[in-house]
């Protein structure tokens, strides 16, 4: 697996897809890594499925729950991933609740993602003091380093803050939402992106929230380092098959 | 000396292991706004003086400390019941609710948001809602709704906007979901009126502390009627845990005094359909806080069950975790059938017909041991009415 730093210091906007795993079906976890993978994708996010998903959006959630019943478990995903360790190259990155990675222990849960190559995670409900205080040892002894998100809201203080303890790049939520939100960006957005661009953070910095197409990635990725796409690739899924990815990801891009 | 601090959190919004804020970073402003101010703001005179005008005005506090005669003959002891049915809309929930909206409206926020599950919450807010003239938008669960459809319609009369919360098992734990998603996408002009002792920091130490009038004033109308402070024991039912948290408050600190926490065991603790949490659930996170919750080994939610829409949350406060885990509450549970029957003895034997929630309480009476001397003091949470079809088809009435 490439390392993530090594992604992100390439020189163009870069592209991540977000997926539920065990999403469609229970075991499509490694089609659709290798689908993405061969449709050039800079660095994939994946979900691990959760009852109760407070930052999620309607898509987000449905294709979690519909995971759940597949009969989605922890263990099966660090399975898949293992299998699947030497036939991709891609960075992978863990994004889920902290809930779900308690119960499967933090320790474990750690080691296992440093055992296929993972170095960072998502948990969104996961906050930067809880984590210092608490589990920074462990994550740090297993040579994981989490993302955190700002939003509009992020007062300067938080942002530098969280720039400070980050160690690849700080996941800009675009405008207050849930994920999935399809308004598109307006001026507020634009004028956020540009304010936080012009911070000279010195973590990259990866948008996500709302973007969808060529349209917003092009806006969102203009000040900053790149886009996840999460909610819009679970519907192209819902209506597309895996191998048709690279449909998606060309449309995005504008090939 | 042994910390005896068990009313309120430490500076992390902590009782021992269980409580804090496992929020978003969406919410990060916005809690912390809440976090930085509502002490100062509860704890001022100006909120005091019109929190209390309103509790004795509006809500029609104090409650009667009621001696129920029959009932302490029946059981041999001396039993008291705080008699929260009497609040204005039929519960404690009023007491919390009032004394939110003024937080809000001293924050300046002018949407309030909140999670309902048999109404009775939602009903409270609607109520301070329409008296401070801000709009009101309540989420509850869409089986809930149809459970509950009176509570919907006077939610409905009272100027508040109902939206069905149509994830995941469409019952309470995802109506707070979906408040909690609103707050998300409307973090600058809306407040978000939790219900319970339960959610991120500080919202278990804001609920307990306006529930605490409860305590407060059974402290009072004990010593006028026995000349002692402090009961023996002290029992109520928990949710969420906030009639409890407000019946314990000042007592929690005085060693001699016996809690009793009751819980919901549904069909049976073993049945699968039961809201035992204290038995059923594990250590995790819930809405934002680090508590004892009902899961799967995978870390998936669970669906709780329990004859009283009040009572079928998946966790416990914050505060009743550590009350559990450091033994310095007894928890009990009964079942739907043990509740019910104890909710028509009530009727029968005092003229008082009391919530579903509540007749878990006096359920207990059946199974401990009093001494001829001891002064029993139970919450009486809320009033039956609402009930009325519960009661109706269990005992063919
Ligand atoms: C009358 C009554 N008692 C108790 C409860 C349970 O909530 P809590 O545990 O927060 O007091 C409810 C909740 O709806 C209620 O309506």
């Amino acid at each position: 697996m490439k390392k993530l730093n090594t992604v992100l210091n390439q020189n163009h906007k870069k592209l991540s897809i977000y997926f539920t795993a065990g999403f469609p079906e229970l075991n499509d976890t490694s089609s659709i890594i290798k689908a993405l993978e061969a449709s050039h994708v800079d660095f994939i996010e994946v979900g691990l499925p959760y009852s109760d998903p407070l930052a999620d959006g309607p898509t987000i959630q449905e294709s979690s729950k519909k995971a759940l019943e597949n009969g989605f478990t922890t263990q099966l995903l660090f399975q898949q991933l293992h299998d699947l360790k030497n036939q991709c190259d891609v960075p992978l990155i863990l994004m889920g609740y902290f809930n779900v990675i308690l119960q499967f222990g933090v320790e474990k849960f750690c080691s296992q993602c440093q055992n296929i190559g993972i170095e960072a995670v998502i948990i969104p409900d996961l906050p930067l003091e809880i984590y210092e205080k608490d589990y920074r040892k462990i994550f740090e002894k297993h040579n994981i380093h989490p993302i955190f998100l700002i939003t509009p809201q992020s007062s300067e203080k938080r942002i530098r803050q969280i720039d400070e303890i980050s160690h690849s790049f700080i996941y800009m939520v675009s405008s207050a939402s849930t994920t999935g939100g399809t308004k598109g960006f307006g001026d507020n957005e634009l004028k956020y992106f540009d304010r936080i661009s012009k911070m000279q953070l010195k973590s990259k910095l990866i948008t996500g929230f709302g973007v969808k197409d060529n349209k917003t990635f092009e806006q969102a990725a203009a000040n900053t380092d790149g886009c996840i796409i999460g909610s819009a690739y679970i519907n192209f899924l819902k209506e597309n098959k895996i191998n048709q990815t690279a449909e998606f990801i060309n449309q995005i891009r504008n090939y | 000396m042994k910390n005896l601090q068990y009313n309120s959190p430490d500076k992390n919004g902590f009782y021992g292991e269980f409580g804090g804020a496992f929020i978003p970073e969406m919410l990060y402003p916005n809690i912390k706004n809440l976090e930085e101010n509502y002490l100062e703001i509860i704890e001022s005179d100006e909120f005091r003086e019109e929190y209390l005008q309103l509790l004795k005005d509006y809500v029609g506090r104090p409650t009667p400390l009621y001696f129920a005669k029959r009932l302490s003959e029946k059981y041999k002891a001396n039993i008291y019941l705080k008699r929260e049915d009497l609040c204005h809309t039929g519960a404690h929930k009023i007491n919390n609710t009032v004394g939110q909206i003024l937080l809000a409206k001293k924050l300046g926020k002018k949407r309030i948001i909140a999670e309902t599950g048999a109404g009775q919450h939602g009903v409270a807010t609607a109520t301070v809602c329409a008296l401070m003239n801000l709009d009101c938008i309540i989420y509850m669960g869409e089986i809930d709704m149809k459970r509950q459809a009176p509570n919907v319609a006077r939610m409905r009369m009272l100027g508040a906007k109902i939206k069905p919360a149509l994830s995941g098992s469409k019952t309470l734990k995802d109506a707070t979901n979906e408040a909690i998603r609103d707050w998300i996408n409307n973090p600058e002009d809306t407040y978000y009126l939790i219900g319970s002792v339960v959610g991120p920091h500080p919202y278990p130490d804001l609920v307990a502390k306006l529930q605490a009038i409860i305590s407060q004033e059974v402290q009072e109308q004990l010593y006028e009627k026995t000349q002692k402070r402090n009961p023996d024991y002290v029992i109520a039912c928990v949710g969420g845990g906030s009639n409890a948290a407000g019946i314990y408050y000042e007592f929690l600190n005085q060693p001699e005094v016996k809690i009793i926490a009751v819980e919901a065991a549904g069909k049976g603790i073993d049945t699968g359909q039961s809201a035992a949490t204290s038995k059923l659930g594990t250590l995790g996170i819930i809405h934002g806080s680090k508590t004892l919750l009902m899961q799967t080994k995978d870390g998936q939610i669970t669906e709780p069950y329990s004859i009283s829409a009040g009572l079928d949350y998946p966790g416990i406060g914050p505060m009743h975790a550590h009350l559990l885990t450091s033994k310095r509450a007894r928890f009990m549970s009964v079942t739907d059938d043990e509740a019910m029957s104890a909710g028509l003895l009530l009727s029968k034997t005092e003229g008082i017909i009391p919530a579903i929630e509540s007749a878990h309480a006096f359920a207990v009476l059946e199974h401990l041991n009093f001494k001829k001397s001891d002064v029993v003091v139970i919450n009486l949470s809320g009033r039956g009415d609402k009930d009325l079809e519960s009661y109706i088809n269990h005992f063919n009435l």
